[in-house]
């Protein structure tokens, strides 16, 4: 009791503690008090790439992974919620025993061992103990402390007794690292900051965590192990330095990636499905081909040109393929492969919004959606929540799709509107998803619906439009699209909500991107600097590794 | 090489050749005289399972006047009309909504499974679950959850709202992990433990032993996910250890083929298809006891079935097609109903084709099978249609159609949870808190 008390008053002092020295780094930022630690489950693709980076990309990675959750609108967050079921252990388990068995067959064992046994066919002590250690700091993303390390020893020597193969003794002690929840989650740790006494952080190896997955979407690499290992990232100056290597790698582009795909809500793409009948050009690579025109523009933009993001509303430029040139009506010469392609200044086509991989993911299998697309541009790109539905809706006066009063989408949304309790969420969809019209179920280009012409005019928040292009200007101009991608990105880097207490912080952070021409890696940077991104809040403080890991 | 070959799977062989399903007079001598339980005294197993479709009914054409057995086959029925006599109706049971709102599609399935609301604080498990815990333990897979949309997501059972147990969706990948490498017949004559196995699990207690020391490293919320994971890794290894004992004989396993390869999605046909290979695959993972609980969805709560051709789901169907004035329903929605029954009818048959003593599987079995609105245009779920199928081992009394009179759905998953041995005298919350069961079908 009396240390239940004690405690509540320790977290007030360090409360306070926080918010008078927090932001002194970062020249004028606020102060923030951080957030928990958080504990995310690995996403298969980061599970993948953690697997090609660790033991070699011709380690195949087989078998179905769990469904992740949307959270605060972003998987990333929905990964700190998110555990392992039966089904999807038993699953990892057959992962992992595939992959161990790969890493130690006879066409890798040579490159992937770090040493060769005595004889293949008894335990080699030292050899074993040696290969395990290595890939414990790999996998695990800190060192295996000794004691665990002789207990894997143990099992690998156990095994080789069984079979007789030293070899397949090693895959036995590996394949439980790899469904170890030290691998499946991203386990953080704090620690007490000793700049600051009664104030907690992140450890290096915490830090190291954060900024490889955020940065490359991937587990850290060597150098970024060794830099927490030597107490690099202690400093200020340390972390700098490793994220200045990061920002220049072309893994950049591996993160910026991965972020995009979750913020534009791509895992959606794993259940596209288009009625063949109505749209025969409709096939899963127009689907991938689509999916990646998106994540190629916005690279190209933000990443390639270190553009501004706003832009990526406007842009004209684009890659297309030869199955995307039927959809676009644009001839492409590549065989093969992407070609750089510039919609002319007069084309309908301007901007992200534009592209068959927003357009042809929001909306029906056998029609378009300005509901599906105006909720997608409000919800994802605009962090505007949209209200559901009541639920009993009346469709009696746009219930027919046939009739010959309401030809087009607007006629029918008009009507629809007339109903008050309709209204107040179709005044905030349905003017900018009707703006998309011009665009089908597919994502072709359209004058007409059922004879009517199509009327793509709207306004965005006061600001007014007459076709597709002017709907990207006005998101380009809209204050919520710069806001959005900064909030959204700094709960991907953090895998949580944003604290009402960080808002200070969130909104320096926006007029930081503001000033720094809306450019994402330099947002990136502010970001994997900054104090409040390893600021660990008071009243969330489990026992540091070290002390529970002995 | 003779040794290998038990007497029974020479004589399955010749049958399967032939292509006859019958008992198999050499089986009986497992069974007592009135083929309910093996000779030792063991009952035979009695399994669980839930069934899904989205989109409900509409409640004039599928709700029959009458009340007890022998209930008229209405229109909406008629699908599976074959099986009436097998099928318990159970209508006008509520989701009660207790002033919160109606969350469409979403509202109906858990508050159906899990007794309370989503959104209002509970984070409970579903009732399939809480069977699968006390019926599940001593089979191979606690549970086999899969959907015939290709979707994962598409899963009414959860642990808790963060933990929903994700369907497998191909066929192909479903026989693999029952029938695949690890699988032993459990008919097989001889039986060694596989060395393999037992280093698998002596490797896995490692992990298991780390339990403790990581649990101390997270925070309140985190220990419970972490929890999660080590019950997880818990029944796996209890699977393992299974895998080290002789298994009991299965009297009506028959390991299928493998299917073939098959592009799986939302269009009917290819819904249907898919439907048909899961559940024959389900059936014989019952028969070969690898698990004694399971979840299908055939379509997803606002159902994304769709028709190769037309630009609307079933789910825009029911809200944008017109009631049909001279008919008085939805024309083109109620084919996706009519598909759903058929398919409901076809499940029904495959369990019932299988013998087990002088019953079936179905006979020992309880299938509950429910929707996720009762009229799908205005999200009803008022009267939230339920079926039960099977006799459940003796336990349950098939054929009749009982009216709820509007009192809590949840009594479902109660009865079904109190015939299935879970220890609970209450179950739901607020207005859907219950105490008794549905009688009328209990024997």
């Amino acid at each position: 009791m009396t240390r239940g008390v004690g405690r509540r008053f320790a977290f007030a002092l360090v409360a306070a503690g926080m918010l008078a020295l927090a932001g002194c780094w970062q020249d004028d930022a606020p102060p923030t008090k951080g957030g928990p630690v958080v504990m995310r489950r690995l996403s298969e693709e980061q599970y993948r790439q953690s697997i090609a980076d660790i033991f070699g990309s011709d380690i195949k990675v087989a078998g179905r992974f769990e469904p992740d959750v949307r959270k605060n609108g972003l998987l990333a967050v929905g990964a700190s919620a998110v555990t392992v079921t039966p089904s999807g252990f038993e699953q990892s388990d057959g992962r992992a025993i595939a992959i161990a068995a790969q890493v130690v067959d006879k066409d890798h064992r040579d490159t992937r061992a770090p040493c060769r046994p005595a004889s293949v066919t008894a335990a080699d002590d030292a050899c074993a103990a040696q290969f395990l250690r290595h890939y414990g700091r790999l996998l695990f993303r800190h060192p295996m402390g000794e004691a665990r390390l002789r207990q894997r020893v143990g099992d690998a020597n156990r095994a080789t007794a069984v079979t007789g193969d030293f070899y397949s003794g090693l895959a036995y002690a590996l394949a439980p690292m790899l469904y170890s929840p030290e691998f499946l989650f991203r386990m953080e740790t704090s620690e007490p900051d000793p700049e600051h006494p009664g104030v907690a952080r992140l450890d290096g190896f915490s830090k190291a965590s954060r900024l490889s997955f955020l940065l490359w979407n991937t587990t850290p690499d060597d150098a970024l192990l060794t830099a927490a290992e030597q107490g690099d990232l202690d400093t200020r100056k340390g972390i700098s330095r490793q994220v200045d290597r990061m920002l220049a790698s072309p893994r950049l582009e591996s993160g910026v990636r991965a972020f995009l795909t979750d913020f534009l809500g791509f895992d959606e793409f794993d259940t596209l499905a288009k009625d063949p009948v109505l749209y025969p050009a409709f096939n899963q690579r127009v689907a991938g081909d689509a999916r990646e025109q998106v994540l190629r523009t916005a690279i190209d933009q933000l990443v390639t040109r270190d553009g501004d993001y706003r832009d990526l509303f406007a842009t004209r430029r684009t890659f297309l393929t030869r199955s995307l040139g039927p959809v676009y009506n644009v001839p492409v010469r590549a065989e093969t492969g992407w070609e750089p392609h510039a919609f002319p200044a007069d084309d309908p086509r301007a901007g992200l919004l534009t592209e068959v991989g927003f357009t042809a993911l929001h909306a029906h299998p056998g029609r378009s959606s300005p509901t599906l697309r105006g909720k997608a541009i409000r919800e994802l790109i605009l962090c505007e929540p949209v209200p559901a539905p009541p639920a009993n809706v009346n469709f009696a006066l746009v219930q027919d799709t046939t009739n010959p009063r309401f030809r087009t989408a607007r006629d029918r949304l008009t009507a629809h509107r007339a109903e008050p309790t309709c209204a107040g969420c179709h005044k905030i969809m349905d003017p900018v998803g009707l703006a998309l019209e011009n665009f089908d179920a597919l994502g072709a280009y359209r004058v007409t619906e059922n004879g009517a012409p199509i009327d793509a005019s709207g306004d965005l928040d006061g600001m007014k439009f007459t076709d597709p292009a002017g709907l990207g200007k006005a998101m380009h101009d809209n204050p919520a699209t710069v806001s959005c991608l900064v909030g959204s990105l700094y709960r991907y880097a953090t895998g949580r909500a944003i604290d009402k207490a960080e808002q200070p912080w969130q909104r320096w952070l926006e007029q930081r991107f503001a000033a720094d021409g809306y450019r994402v890696p330099t947002l990136l940077r502010r970001i994997a600097t900054s104090d409040a991104f390893f600021a660990v809040a008071p009243e969330t403080q489990p026992l540091p590794a070290k002390e529970a890991m002995k | 090489m003779i040794s290998n070959l038990s007497r029974r799977s020479l004589l399955r062989t010749a049958l399967r050749g032939a292509g006859v399903t019958v008992a198999l007079p050499f089986l009986d001598c497992f069974l007592n005289d009135n083929g309910t339980a093996l000779a030792g005294g063991a009952a035979l197993p009695v399994r669980f399972g839930t069934w899904f479709w989205g989109c409900g009914m509409t409640a004039a054409r599928w709700i029959p006047k009458t009340v007890g057995p022998g209930y008229e086959v209405t229109p909406e029925l008629k699908p599976m009309a074959a099986y009436r006599d097998q099928v318990s109706l159970l209508t006008n049971f509520d989701v009660i909504l207790d002033g919160a709102p109606n969350m469409a599609h979403i509202s109906g399935p858990i508050g159906f499974r899990t007794g309370a609301l989503p959104g209002g604080g509970a984070d409970l498990p579903s009732f399939d679950v809480l069977i699968a815990d006390v019926i599940g333990v001593n089979s191979r897979f606690r549970s086999l959850e899969v959907a015939c949309t290709g979707d994962p997501k598409h899963s009414y059972s959860q642990r808790s709202a963060a933990v929903s147990n994700a369907s497998e969706t191909s066929p192909v990948a479903l026989y693999t992990r029952i029938f695949g490498p690890e699988f032993q017949d459990p008919n097989a004559g001889d039986f060694k433990p596989d060395p393999k196995v037992m280093l698998r699990k002596s490797v896995m207690s490692e992990v298991r032993n780390e339990r403790d020391a990581l649990m101390k490293r997270v925070g309140a919320a985190d220990r419970v996910r972490l929890d999660e994971y080590f019950t997880s890794l818990r029944q796996l290894e209890q699977q393992l250890e299974l895998q080290l004992q002789k298994p009991p004989p299965a009297v009506a396993c028959a390991v299928p083929s493998k299917p073939k390869d098959m592009e799986v999605g939302s269009e009917i046909e290819q819904v249907v298809a898919t439907h048909t290979l899961m559940t024959q695959l389900v059936a014989m993972a019952l028969a070969c006891n690898q698990t004694r609980a399971f979840n299908v969805v055939f379509s997803n709560s606002s159902s994304v079935l769709r028709k190769n051709g037309t630009n609307t789901t079933h789910h825009q169907l029911t809200h944008e097609e017109p009631v049909d004035e001279k008919l008085g329903y939805q024309l083109e929605a109620t084919y996706f109903l009519d598909r759903s029954m058929a398919a409901w009818g076809a499940f029904l048959e495959t369990l019932a084709a299988v013998r087990e003593g002088d019953g079936t599987l179905l006979d020992n079995s309880m299938v509950l099978a429910h929707s996720c609105t009762s009229y799908a245009k205005t999200h009803a779920i008022e009267g939230l249609p339920a079926m039960i199928a099977g006799k459940a081992g003796g336990r349950l009394r098939p054929g009749c159609h009982v009216d709820g009179n509007g009192t809590p759905a949840s009594r479902i998953g109660f009865t079904a949870m109190q015939l299935m041995g879970v220890p609970a005298d209450r179950w739901g919350q607020k207005s859907m808190t219950v105490t008794k069961p549905v009688n009328e079908i209990v024997v």
